[in-house]
């Protein structure tokens, strides 16, 4: 185990109650670090478990056993508000249907995990305001979501992931909802964020996105069934 | 700080959740409209009540006691009192010699009647039979001109002193004193006019009565059984030693034997005071249940609406949970939004009530108007049923899984 390590899984389960005796175990055991400023894809079927793996990794969700370390503090015990204290500054989540606040412009929805996070007036501003630069979206700042193209939407959603300065990124389907040329720009800022020092978790069903990463996991049936490196990976402009 | 800046936020959600549904809150805040309308109305119409009745009591005087052949206020039963015999006029030397603690005493009879002054009529004048002491023997003072005095009195002369309302009546235009009115067609000069009283139900104030010699009453229209026997105390600090000494009087008066009960009362202004404070303490204890209920509805109200609205935004409080958004946070959102929607409704409530006094208070030309402290608790009680109402669906929100809360569609 090194120093260098993020996320530390180590034999996670997750089951769930349906009623009586019956038991849906969703996570049979799975054990998986990754480190810094890799660029990682966690692959899978519906029903492999994929979702709730992601949870577990985004701290929205608790394993039923098993040891959960991120940056060196063990996670899989915290209560909920502190839990929501590791969301808000170490996790990014960029969604597959955006989830931006439908009646607050880019720069607010931007601006909202800073206010979580305490940050005063002024230089939530600033801070927001860089990071809708950032991802090409400096002249649309005042625009509400309904005003954005899908890809400008998923633009700020990016922005807000990025803007706390999280441990990792953590993106559910990102190109879900997009044509394939916006979805291909989007790939495209996700790979010069990587280059740029972020760690990235990819959780998709295409094999064509998952290959922009570099290491792919894939999970069946609430077990790791592989985990590889990308040797093959598609050229993009 | 940051419970400010989550305060600042909270806010601005609120605000921006009301004005999408604008139609919505309205009809939601109307409950607590009528609610705060009903408080502030019912809170004013007592305020309003107390200070025209503490106007009235005055015209009673404090140092005043009221020698009656019934009491106030009783609970006794009245067949055991109806028989009592009547008072006397003459009682009034016995007290004037024998009551030390006493400055002055004055017999008083009255009835109704028309006075006259050409053309102009006053039809429910009170004309009131006494002697030169009445003027010290009771609560009102001020006269412009004078009261008549001992000779004019004892001699029955035709002179009067007339209240405020039956002067305006009587002479719309000039200055009453010296004047001739006639009452019961009878020639009276007038000598002076009492200083407008006001106060609830005119009968207690001197604005419409016209005061005539005790003896020239009698003559004219007969001898009185309703005589009441205003006594002045000396020094106001020993009231209840001078109606212990005028009890003393009056019993020796009517040979009553000790051991058995007054076949007469002395009255005192503060005896109203006692039986109105109590008065206005039920209806205002009435008034507070049945405002209160009309709140109660308006609170259920609100806590229906934020129920649908928690509802309605389940995404957003999954979206706010990823990003960071602690059960504090959220709780708070919603708190603030119901207490929102509240204030606003109270601050409307008030607006409607302020209105309404103002024009009922026009309409009647009575002088009410709405205290500062019942603005003030309209605020608080419409900010404490918007957080209890709020609280259960804030709560709700609150413990909300995120990852069910990001499912939700």
């Amino acid at each position: 185990m090194q120093d260098s390590q993020v996320i530390n899984l180590q034999q996670i389960t997750k089951s769930y109650d349906m009623g009586g005796v019956e038991q849906v175990n969703a996570l049979r055991g799975v054990s998986v670090g990754i480190s810094k400023n890799e660029y990682v894809a966690i692959m899978g079927p519906s029903g492999s478990g994929k979702s709730t793996l992601m949870n577990i990794i985004g701290c929205l969700d608790t394993p039923t056993s098993g040891l959960y370390e991120f940056n060196g503090i063990n996670v899989s015990e915290m209560n909920d508000n502190e839990l929501a204290k590791v969301r808000n500054k170490e996790i990014g989540f960029v969604f597959q249907t955006f989830n931006l606040l439908a009646r607050s412009d880019a720069l607010h929805n931007v601006e909202l995990p800073l206010i979580y996070a305490g940050v005063h007036s002024t230089e939530r501003k600033r801070l927001a305001m860089e990071a809708l630069e950032h991802v090409g979206l400096g002249d649309r700042v005042h625009h509400k979501p309904n005003e954005l193209s899908g890809g400008q939407r998923q633009r700020v959603a990016v922005a807000r992931a990025l803007v706390n300065k999280p441990s990792i990124l953590l993106a559910d389907e990102p190109t879900g909802n997009l044509d394939s040329k916006t979805g291909d720009e989007i790939m495209v800022l996700f790979g010069d964020l990587h280059k740029l020092g972020n760690t990235i978790i990819l959780v998709t069903h295409e094999e064509y996105i998952a290959e922009h990463a570099h290491r792919i996991i894939r999970v069946r049936d609430g077990e790791v069934a592989s985990d590889e490196a990308v040797t093959k990976r598609p050229a993009l402009a | 700080m940051f419970f400010l800046q989550e305060l600042k936020e909270g806010m601005l959600i609120a605000f921006q959740a009301i004005r999408a549904n604008k139609m919505r809150s309205v009809l939601t805040t109307l409950g607590i409209i009528i609610g705060i309308v009903a408080v502030t109305v019912m809170a004013t119409a007592i305020d309003g009540l107390d200070k025209a009745f503490e106007k009235s009591a005055k015209a009673f005087g404090t140092d005043i006691l009221y020698v009656q052949k019934f009491p106030w206020v009783s609970n006794e039963d009245w067949s055991l009192i109806r028989n009592r015999p009547d008072i006397k006029p003459q009682y009034v030397d016995v007290i004037e010699r024998q009551a030390k603690l006493s400055a002055a005493a004055a017999p008083v009879v009255a009835r109704r009647t028309t006075v006259k002054n050409g053309t102009f009529l006053f039809e429910d004048a009170i004309v009131t039979g006494t002697t030169h002491s009445y003027n010290e023997a009771s609560g009102n003072t001020n006269i412009d001109g004078r009261f008549f005095t001992a000779e004019e009195s004892d001699r029955a002369r035709l002179v009067c002193v007339i209240g405020a309302t039956v002067g305006e009546k009587l002479f719309p235009t000039g200055d009453p004193v010296g004047q001739t009115i006639l009452i019961a067609g009878a020639p009276y000069q007038v000598l002076g006019v009492y200083e407008k009283q006001g106060g609830l139900w005119g009968r207690f104030t001197s604005d419409n009565r016209v005061f005539i010699p005790f003896d020239a009453f009698q003559s004219r229209f007969g001898s009185r059984r309703w005589v009441t026997i205003n006594v002045k105390v000396a020094d106001i600090g020993e009231m209840e030693n001078a109606k212990l000494e005028l009890e003393g009087i009056m019993r020796k008066v009517r040979r009553i034997e000790p051991g058995k009960a007054n076949n007469f009362n002395i009255n005192a202004q503060e005896i109203l005071t006692q039986t109105f404070g109590r008065f206005t303490m039920v209806v205002g204890a009435i008034g507070l249940v049945i405002t209160g209920l009309s709140l109660i509805v308006g609170g259920i109200g609100i806590m229906n609406i934020m129920f649908v609205s928690v509802t309605e935004r389940t995404k957003e409080i999954g979206i706010r949970k990823a990003i960071g958004a602690r059960k504090r946070t959220i709780l708070m959102q919603f708190l603030i939004e119901a207490a929102a929607l509240c204030l606003i409704g109270g601050m409307i409530g008030l607006s409607i009530s302020f209105i309404l006094v103002q024009v009922v208070s026009n309409v009647f030309e009575l002088e009410a108007s709405m205290p500062a402290i019942v603005v003030f608790i309209a605020i608080v009680v419409s900010l404490v049923v918007g957080v209890i109402s709020g609280f259960l669906p804030a709560f709700r929100a609150a413990k909300m899984d995120p990852v069910e809360a990001l499912r939700y569609e």
